[in-house]
């Protein structure tokens, strides 16, 4: 229930982002605002903050941004979700994969781990284990612990099987899960094929050459000019021809990157890479 | 008994039409797309639940029968007048001031994403008198709050009548908590959607 209460201005909103900045030194200002609104409203009503506490905490509570930041960036996710996307990236992006003698793919937002590891498990049905390796990354080191740990709540584990039946990959999605009680822990040669590790899509800068990028739901808290600066970086990521998915109801608006990106698949927001 | 005046004047100078609805309200809602005129003059936002993988021809079938052009909503899409736009399933869709549309994966609101209580609070920070909301049938709660919020910033808001409502507890939660300024029989609804 939404407490009707807490109604925080665009103001207060550029008020936050300046403090965050100055004392924290990550940038939101390219992040969408309707969204940031909502929530630091949802930050407010949890902690029963006021404004003016919540600046107050911010800057007098080192623990606090930990916390802020995890709430502030949405880390809803699954397994397999789109899963026609998958099914495409499987019939037009693997067997270009299957051409490297290794490849490097790059889950950026990755968050909890749910889309890396669905990526590995792409991998190992394509029979490419040996021959990939999948980076996640993402602004908050606490989501990346747990996509580390990578144990998920076997009541989650139930909509991933549904969404993988639809994928039309083979196998069963418990083939990569070893089950005990009420938790579903991913196997560890799946996780031997990933690393996560933190990078800011808005400060950070090129850590590696990839043959397939996927960034999915995280352009749509981004404003467009940062959109295309982060698609600048992307495309200096990803070696000629590589890939590049974004999330469903997600695409590349500019021009100049309209002549840098070439569709692969339009429904799925599929990209590759071409010119120089 | 047709609209009253008020009413006709406000829909006259609304510039965007929100309709929200869940269980039973999507043959409603066919009909009302159907029914648009192409002369509306006002962007249309609808936010109906479903869920998703159910890869439901919705925008399809609307598209087909409708006068208006249709398109589900992509990221940073402008609202455009004479254009309906149909929310997407499993993500929550937000208005920005600039008047593009932003989507959301975060939690569901009311077991619901799209929720449609998200949209109208948006929508209600962002365009106030200038919204016309109607709320119709449903099995949760979802929407009530957002309708309110819509009526305190200035805009009209609209429950369909729950007689009429397949399922009224989406209505009716809204009239309970004093969201809707009209409460309309489904006939009254489209008299309203039909006026130039």
């Amino acid at each position: 229930m939404t407490d009707t209460s807490v109604i925080i201005s665009s103001v207060q909103i550029a008020e936050l982002i300046d403090l965050v900045k100055k004392f924290h030194g990550f940038d939101f200002s390219g992040y969408t605002k309707a969204s940031l609104k909502r929530r630091v409203t949802r930050i407010m009503q949890l902690k029963k903050l006021s404004f003016y506490d919540l600046k107050h905490i911010l800057v007098n509570d080192p623990h606090f941004f930990q916390e802020f930041l995890e709430e502030i960036t949405v880390n809803v996710t699954e397994m397999f979700r789109d899963p026609s996307f998958y099914k495409a990236l499987n019939n037009q992006v693997v067997p270009y994969l299957s051409t490297y003698q290794h490849s490097k793919i790059w889950c950026a937002g990755c968050s909890t781990g749910e889309e890396t590891y669905s990526l590995a498990i792409l991998m190992r049905e394509a029979g490419l284990s040996q021959k990939s390796f999948i980076y996640g990354t993402d602004i908050n080191t606490e989501v990346l612990k747990e996509a580390r740990r990578g144990i998920y709540s076997l009541r989650n584990i139930k909509s991933y099987a549904e969404n993988y039946q639809f994928t039309g990959l083979k196998g069963s999605i418990s083939d990569n899960f070893t089950i005990l009680y009420d938790a579903a822990s991913i196997h560890n040669e799946l996780k031997q094929n990933t690393l996560f590790s933190v990078h800011n899509l808005v400060s950070d800068g090129v850590f590696n050459e990839f043959q397939l990028i996927s960034c999915r739901n995280v352009f749509i808290y981004f404003e467009t000019e940062l959109q295309e600066r982060i698609l600048e970086l992307f495309y200096k990521s990803l070696c000629h021809l590589g890939y590049l998915c974004l999330g469903s109801k997600e695409t590349i608006r500019s021009d100049a990157f309209k002549k840098k990106f070439k569709v692969i698949n339009q429904k799925e927001n599929i990209y590759q890479k071409v010119g120089t | 008994m047709g609209p009253d005046k008020n009413l006709l004047e406000r829909w006259r100078n609304a510039d965007i039409l929100l309709l929200g609805g869940s269980a039973g309200s999507f043959k409603l809602l066919f009909h009302i797309v159907k029914s648009l005129l192409p002369t509306l003059n006002k962007a249309v936002i609808i936010v109906i639940h479903r869920k998703k993988n159910f890869f439901s021809e919705i925008e399809k079938l609307f598209a087909e029968n409708s006068r208006m052009s249709l398109r589900e909503i992509v990221d940073k899409d402008t609202l455009n007048k004479n254009t309906i736009y149909i929310a997407p399933a499993n993500y929550h869709t937000l208005i920005e001031k600039d008047g593009t549309f932003g989507l959301d994966v975060s939690e569901a609101v009311w077991y619901s994403k799209p929720s449609i209580d998200v949209t109208f609070e948006s929508a209600a920070e962002v365009y106030r008198e200038r919204c016309i909301a109607i709320l119709l049938s449903g099995a949760n709660q979802d929407g009530a709050e957002g309708l309110l919020k819509l009526k305190q910033s200035g805009a009209t808001t609209i429950a369909q009548h729950p007689e009429d409502a397949e399922m009224d507890e989406m209505p009716r939660a809204a009239i309970n908590i004093g969201a809707a300024q009209y409460i309309l029989h489904t006939d009254e609804i489209f008299k309203l959607l039909q006026t130039e």
